[in-house]
């Protein structure tokens, strides 16, 4: 029975490589974003690349009103039901300092627009039993840094609420997984100077899938970012608040 | 839109450019480009010259841009994103019993790079080039969006082989032709000279037919090679192994001319005197450098040049001397490709003309720019022409000769883009753009 994935945020280019890769099992596919011309493309990608379905749905997550025609399109499915979560938005900290309304924005679209829709969707994946949700955060979640701490500080509230979902749901069959990439090779790293281990977003995604299908709970992407946010986690934090990182 | 700083190459790495990059991911982004800060667009860089450079300039790379936007299994009409590599049309189709109308020798070309220089595949006396499965093009031009067709006469021929000067090609539909699957049944046979080579060229009738020249071989042996034909079949054969890469700059010896010949006779002989026939994935046919990437690394960091001609029919005693002169030189690498074309082009600059044409690697050094002028100048003397997608080093001279619509491309090129803001290296070394 093929699988029905939701992705979240489905425009981003990491997403549109992870659906390329479930479209070539025959999955079917449900392509919720804002972008409508961007998800129509994708969608007849993912067909002619073998998605036993692609349907693209308007979708603002931070617009409840938008979360139930997509419920409804996947409750319907008869296998599984997985969902994957790639919404998130960085605006630089700069930004955020001179209009601090913009907070607001950062932590719906990483953490609770995304975490109230899978707190809807999580009652029908119970029932069924069975399913998977790729939870994707940031690296920057792990510790708060000068550069980006709205932005970390979202990401590490989305992976708290993904470790207690993961809790929940494992209990009746189904899989969380936490996706932390590093610095991955698209539009948002374009251009930007001193980007170690950079991995690319095809590798990213085969990355989270193969975690997926082999039941991991926590997953770095590329893999040496969990080595090293170790260390960075590991500076005692008299020190680590002198530090430009 | 973000812009990188970067250096880049075109596949001979012999020139680079130091620009500006943009990449955008959405068709929306390449849009808003064309239309606020308009640049030349490239695809893969397969170019081996600067015709996808624009040094101390801004480019627009298209490789995120590589969706297939409609499929028609009836019809085999297919529209794709610009930078949708034609290995991955191919990949995704044949076993579907469709494939690119042309494909060139390396899969990684892209639909926007494979419109702008109208490129030639193995089938070329057959199928012609490959503007000519083109059916519509979605043009980006400043504000503009354009759909093209044949119909649009002059602006689709100046865009055809246009070398990106009419505007940025967003995306394309293109005709698939039906093939029998994703297998290749391959005859080769040896040609024991010159003459046995063109007389075994003008007699093939198979679909897919190309030759492998050894470059070094003279005397009486001056023009031997193997004669590769081609047609498509379904069946089972392992999967193509997975490519392999080139981790590092070779040393220049591994490319010396010792090493060429021997290597050279070998291959040849690898062939058995009464030839033979194997079954192939269809990649390994039409892709066979591909398998190894980043090969252009094995000629070192001084890089290579690949000369190619096209000479009339009735030249081919020209093409001769010309090999005549490659082969005494010693500077020829193994790989050199030998071909007879039909007289199918679509585009004002296209590149084929019914003849002969002559394709030969020469790592960058020595005497191989002044070996490659003359050939140039031998090519202009029989009434041929070279290949801007491979051409690092010629001038502007002949240009006009060997490409006679280029006034009438000048004129469609300077009204799309009156500013020149599309210029590459290329137009600009070959003074393409600037009327006579
Ligand atoms: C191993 C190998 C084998 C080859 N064999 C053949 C062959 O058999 N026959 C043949 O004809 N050629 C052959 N080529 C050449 C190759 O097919 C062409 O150079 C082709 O144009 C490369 O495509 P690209 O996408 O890399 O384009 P690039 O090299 O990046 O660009 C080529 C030109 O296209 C323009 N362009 C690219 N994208 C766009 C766009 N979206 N809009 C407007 N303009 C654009 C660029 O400005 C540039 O002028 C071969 C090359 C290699 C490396
Ligand atoms: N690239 C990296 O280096 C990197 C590193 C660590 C983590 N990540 C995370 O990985 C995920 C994917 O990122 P990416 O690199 O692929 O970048 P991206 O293309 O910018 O992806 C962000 C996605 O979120 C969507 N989005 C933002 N706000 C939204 C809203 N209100 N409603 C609906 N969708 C919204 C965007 O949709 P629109 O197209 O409509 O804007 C886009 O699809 C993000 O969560 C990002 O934080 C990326």
């Amino acid at each position: 029975m093929s699988e029905t994935w939701i992705i979240l945020g489905a425009t981003s280019s990491i997403a549109r490589c992870l659906v390329r890769d479930l479209a070539g099992e025959g999955a079917a596919l449900i392509l919720a974003g804002r972008d409508q011309a961007d998800l129509d493309a994708t969608a007849a990608d993912c067909l002619a690349r073998g998605a036993s379905m692609a349907t693209p749905v308007q979708f603002d997550v931070r617009d409840p009103a938008t979360f139930g025609a997509i419920l409804d399109l996947a409750t319907g499915a008869s296998g599984p039901i997985c969902a994957a979560v790639f919404t998130g938005s960085m605006p630089d900290q700069e930004k955020i300092d001179a209009d601090v309304a913009l907070i607001d924005g950062v932590i719906t679209d990483s953490f609770t627009g995304p975490a109230r829709f899978l707190q809807e969707l999580a009652p029908h994946l119970e029932r069924k039993g069975e399913g998977t949700i790729l939870g994707i955060g940031s690296v920057a979640g792990d510790r708060g840094r000068l550069g980006n701490y709205v932005y970390g500080s979202a990401k590490a509230g989305f992976a708290t609420y993904l470790s207690g979902l993961r809790n929940r749901l494992g209990r009746s069959g189904v899989h969380v997984v936490t996706v932390k990439p590093g610095p991955v090779d698209t539009a948002m790293t374009w251009g930007l100077d001193g980007l170690p281990f950079m991995t690319t977003p095809d590798k990213a995604a085969a990355h989270m899938l193969k975690a997926a299908r082999k039941g991991r709970n926590v997953v770095y992407t590329a893999p040496i970012w969990r080595i090293i946010m170790m260390v960075i986690r590991s500076v005692p934090e008299p020190i680590f608040k002198k530090m430009e990182i | 839109m973000r812009w990188k700083t970067d250096t880049y190459t075109g596949w001979g790495r012999v020139h680079s450019a130091t620009g500006e990059l943009a990449r955008p991911e959405r068709l929306s982004h390449l849009a808003a480009i064309a239309k606020d800060e308009p640049a030349p667009a490239i695809g893969q860089r397969r170019s081996y010259g600067d015709a996808c450079l624009n040094d101390g300039g801004r480019a627009v790379e298209t490789s995120r841009l590589d969706r297939v936007l409609s499929f028609d299994a009836e019809t085999g009409l297919m529209e794709a994103e610009a930078g949708l590599r034609l290995g991955e049309i191919a990949r995704l189709y044949a076993p579907k019993g469709w494939l690119p109308a042309v494909m060139p020798g390396t899969g990684f070309a892209t639909v926007g790079g494979a419109i702008a220089m109208d490129v030639h595949g193995k089938n070329h006396h057959h199928a012609g080039s490959f503007g000519q499965h083109v059916t519509e093009i979605t043009l980006l031009q400043g504000k503009k969006t354009l759909k093209i067709t044949p119909k649009d006469e002059a602006l689709f021929k100046a865009t055809v082989g246009g070398l990106g000067q009419t505007g940025i090609i967003a995306s394309a539909t293109l005709q698939l032709q039906r093939c029998k699957g994703d297998l290749m049944m391959v005859t080769e046979r040896r040609a024991t000279d010159w003459d046995a080579f063109i007389a075994l060229l003008d007699q093939s009738e198979a679909t897919y037919t190309v030759g492998w020249i050894d470059a070094t071989a003279t005397g009486k042996d001056l023009g031997r090679g193997i004669l590769e034909e081609g047609e498509t079949g379904a069946g089972l054969v392992p999967a193509p192994k997975r490519s392999k890469s080139v981790p590092f700059n070779a040393p220049q010896a591994a490319l010396s001319a010792p090493v060429v010949r021997t290597f050279n006779a070998l291959y040849y002989s690898r062939v058995p005197k009464s030839g033979r026939t194997t079954v192939k994935p269809i990649q390994d046919f039409f892709f066979p450098l591909d398998r190894i990437h980043d090969w252009n690394r094995l000629y070192g960091k001084t890089g290579f040049h690949q000369f190619q001609c096209v000479v009339p029919l009735d030249q081919a005693p020209a093409l001769r001397e010309m090999m005549a002169r490659i082969a005494k030189s010693g500077l020829a690498s193994p790989l050199a490709v030998l071909k007879r074309m039909g007289p199918g082009r679509a585009g004002y600059l296209s590149f084929p003309m019914e003849g002969y044409t002559l394709a030969v690697d020469f790592p960058n050094r020595g005497r191989a720019e002044a070996l490659i002028a003359d050939l140039e100048k031998m090519t202009h003397e029989a009434g041929g022409r070279i290949y801007f997608a491979k051409d690092a080093l010629s001038t502007p001279l002949h240009i006009d000769e060997m490409y006679p619509d280029l006034p009438l491309w000048q004129a469609e090129a300077s009204k799309a883009d009156p500013d020149g803001a599309l210029k590459t290296d290329l137009v600009r070394r070959l003074k393409l753009r600037d009327a006579s």
